[in-house]
């Protein structure tokens, strides 16, 4: 065997040492790998463990006159301190007969767009693309293949609490279509 | 001159990369490659160039933060000294690549350039596209304003309709349970270090394979591209009658580049930049969003296609897209590649183009949108309302109240998601104006539950009226028996 290692035994033995360090750094990426992917995959998997959706107070039931449909506001139940108010999020409250409520969230079944009450006409329409609901949050007209999306209320303590958290999307788990939604307890 | 002369020398013999940059700058090209059709390239990527230095100088403002990102624009549009024109720099520059890029792509298309043995350099290139896509849309989510704020909301939306990822994708996407800081974080290095970072990689791979597998020939009919036999013609063809890239083809990419930096700083100039719109605040939800330009034909699109075809097409089609994109130097990799004698893909192109463009446009006027404001900032006009009866004034009254007005013009004015009305009485008889205010139908809500029969009276009494002097009302055969 010479010095540089030329014979084919010592070519043979540096060759076999690469491979092994090839080897020990897929080893260590892999390991590597696991925190990085976690770490990206992240919000997925809160999403899972359920914290996404909370009961929170949004008024006073005397804010919600009988027989009216009225916005409210509230501050996202999961927020971060940076967030500014993008996590101020509207809703619409319709007080059905002074006992029960539907509370839609406002935005479009279809794409997501900001849909405005027009009392005058008991109509939900959207600038968006042109969906429309009646005053119960089923489709009227337009894009929309269902009803507005109905947040789940309770009330408590003379307030009216909906349970909410997270962005209602035509394909998400908390979409549920209008008339779905049922109080916990009134 | 002597001095940076020996500058570069010093430089050289240490870098020994002058000689290759030299034969690579002066590599023999075909000579009617000297043509202002080949520049579209060069210059797409001198605007990417523009696009970096300005992103970086906005980047030394810009707050990358949900709750200070509006401010901070707000800041550079109006105290930092020129920032409103870094800004328009950076929004126009990103409106000309994108142009330059699908003109690049048309020019590569029609002249065959995607043929053996260009097929990769053509299938980085469709990549090249996409990512300039993502590009302009994550740029657009960081000028957080309204428009930012309720696209991305569309965006979620669509993404959420796939199926069975689509949830945990729209997790993923937003950083958290809503459109908040932590999406605004993610798309900031999107658009700042991913998506940049993978275009200087595609470019560099895309510049490489340009100068190593040669320029585009011009497409001559008749000159057919065969495996066997292509290379060897290729280098013959540029052996004998090829010009040095610089400095003989160079100068036109060179003009255009200038020529297109002018137009880019002219527009920014002139036009200003793009927005902030309103605040990205989702109570505020007196807002109608639209996309940025090159978005617009989805907008379209979205609002056009049957609601039963919408999620299929969401995906299917961009995927069908794409996918024809990357198979077609495989699927026509050899043969004519001049324009001249390829009607089917002058026809594709044609098609898209007028396609594109006709959607652009529709989204431009958003007829299928209602007029929000129409029923109180357009009054009934006043040739509708002389010599009227009471009830059919009352009728007018409520037409405004209702919003009708809202979905139909009167007079050219007011929404247009529904007919005009300025005739309908020449179009429907009183019993079909009743049924239809009703029942509705015909992507009309019923307004049965929302008008008393007075209202619905009134109403139909005065769209009764609506019709032209020189023409009578729509009459049916009972009209005679049920309103005498």
């Amino acid at each position: 065997m010479t010095e540089s290692g030329g014979t084919a035994g010592g070519t043979s033995r540096r060759s076999a040492l690469m491979k092994i360090g090839l080897f020990l750094n897929g080893i260590v990426g892999a390991i590597l790998a696991v925190p990085v992917v976690r770490y990206i995959l992240s919000p997925a998997s809160h999403a899972l463990r359920g914290g996404y959706a909370s009961w929170i107070p949004i008024g006073d039931l005397k804010e919600f006159p009988a027989k009216e449909t009225r916005l409210a506001t509230y501050r996202n139940p999961v927020v971060n301190v940076w967030d500014g108010s993008t996590a101020d999020i509207a809703c619409w409250v319709r007080n059905v007969d002074g006992q029960k409520f539907q509370v839609f969230a406002s935005n479009c079944a279809h794409l997501g767009c900001p849909v405005r009450w027009f009392p005058q006409s008991k109509l939900f329409m959207c600038p968006c693309h042109g969906g429309a609901y009646y005053e119960d949050g089923s489709r009227a007209s337009g894009p929309p293949d269902r009803g507005l999306f109905e947040l789940q209320y309770k009330v408590e303590n003379g307030k009216l609490l909906i349970q909410t958290g997270q962005l209602p999307t035509p394909g998400g788990n908390t979409a549920k279509a209008a008339s779905a939604g049922k109080p916990e307890c009134a | 001159m002597r001095l940076i002369q020996t500058i570069g020398e010093w430089l050289d013999a240490r870098l020994q990369v002058g000689a290759t940059l030299r034969e690579t700058a002066e590599h023999p090209v075909p000579r009617e490659t000297a043509s202002w059709f080949y520049v579209f390239g060069s210059a797409a990527t001198v605007v990417f160039i523009l696009q970096i230095v300005t992103g970086i100088l906005l980047s030394s403002i810009y707050v990358p933060s949900a709750g200070e990102a509006w401010n901070s624009l707000q800041v550079l549009n109006h105290d930092v000294t020129l920032g409103w024109f870094i800004r328009a720099l950076h929004g126009w520059g990103s409106e000309f690549m994108v142009a330059i890029v699908l003109i690049h792509m048309i020019q590569v298309l029609m002249f065959g350039a995607y043929k053996y043995p260009r097929e990769l350099t053509w299938i980085v290139g469709v990549f090249l596209l996409l990512l300039t896509l993502g590009m302009a849309f994550t740029g657009q989510v960081l000028r957080f304003d309204q428009d930012a704020y309720w696209g991305l909301g569309i965006g979620v939306s669509i993404t959420s309709r796939a199926p069975v990822i689509g949830p945990a994708i729209v997790n993923l996407m937003l950083g958290g349970p809503i459109i908040a800081g932590t999406t605004l974080s993610r798309f900031f290095a999107a658009h700042v270090f991913i998506v940049p970072g993978l275009l200087l990689l595609l470019i560099g791979v895309h510049l490489l394979m340009v100068i190593k597998l040669g320029i585009n020939e011009w497409p001559m009919p008749g000159r057919v591209v065969r495996k066997a036999t292509y290379v060897q013609e290729y280098h013959e063809m540029t052996r004998k009658d090829g010009i040095p890239f610089v400095p003989v083809a160079v100068w036109k990419d060179l003009f255009f580049a200038a020529f297109i930096l002018l137009c880019v700083a002219g527009c920014a100039a002139y036009f200003g930049p793009f927005g902030p719109t309103g605040r990205p605040d989702p109570t505020i939800i007196q807002t109608a969003p639209k996309p940025d330009f090159f978005f617009l034909w989805l907008y379209a699109v979205l609002s056009l296609l049957p609601p039963e075809l919408e999620t299929a097409a969401l995906f299917v089609g961009p995927l069908i897209g794409v996918a024809v994109l990357l198979s077609l130097p495989f699927v026509a990799g050899e043969g004519e590649k001049s324009w001249r004698r390829r009607p089917v893909a002058v026809l594709c192109v044609l098609l898209v183009a007028v396609s594109w463009g006709t959607f652009t446009n529709l989204a431009q006027h958003a007829p299928w949108s209602p007029a929000m404001e129409a029923w109180s900032g357009s009054p009934v006009p006043p040739q509708f309302l002389k010599d009227r009866t009471a009830l059919e004034r009352q009728g007018a009254l409520v037409f405004q109240e209702k919003q009708c007005r809202n979905c139909h013009a009167l007079d050219l004015q007011g929404g247009t998601r529904g007919p005009a009305l300025d005739s309908v009485a020449t179009r429907l008889s009183q019993d079909q104006l009743i049924r239809q205010v009703i029942q509705g139908g015909g992507n009309m809500p019923a307004y049965g539950k929302n008008l008393n029969p007075a209202e619905t009276t009134a109403l139909v009494s005065f769209l009764m009226t609506l019709h032209p002097p020189d023409r009578t009302r729509s009459r049916v055969a009972s009209d005679a028996i049920a309103h005498p």
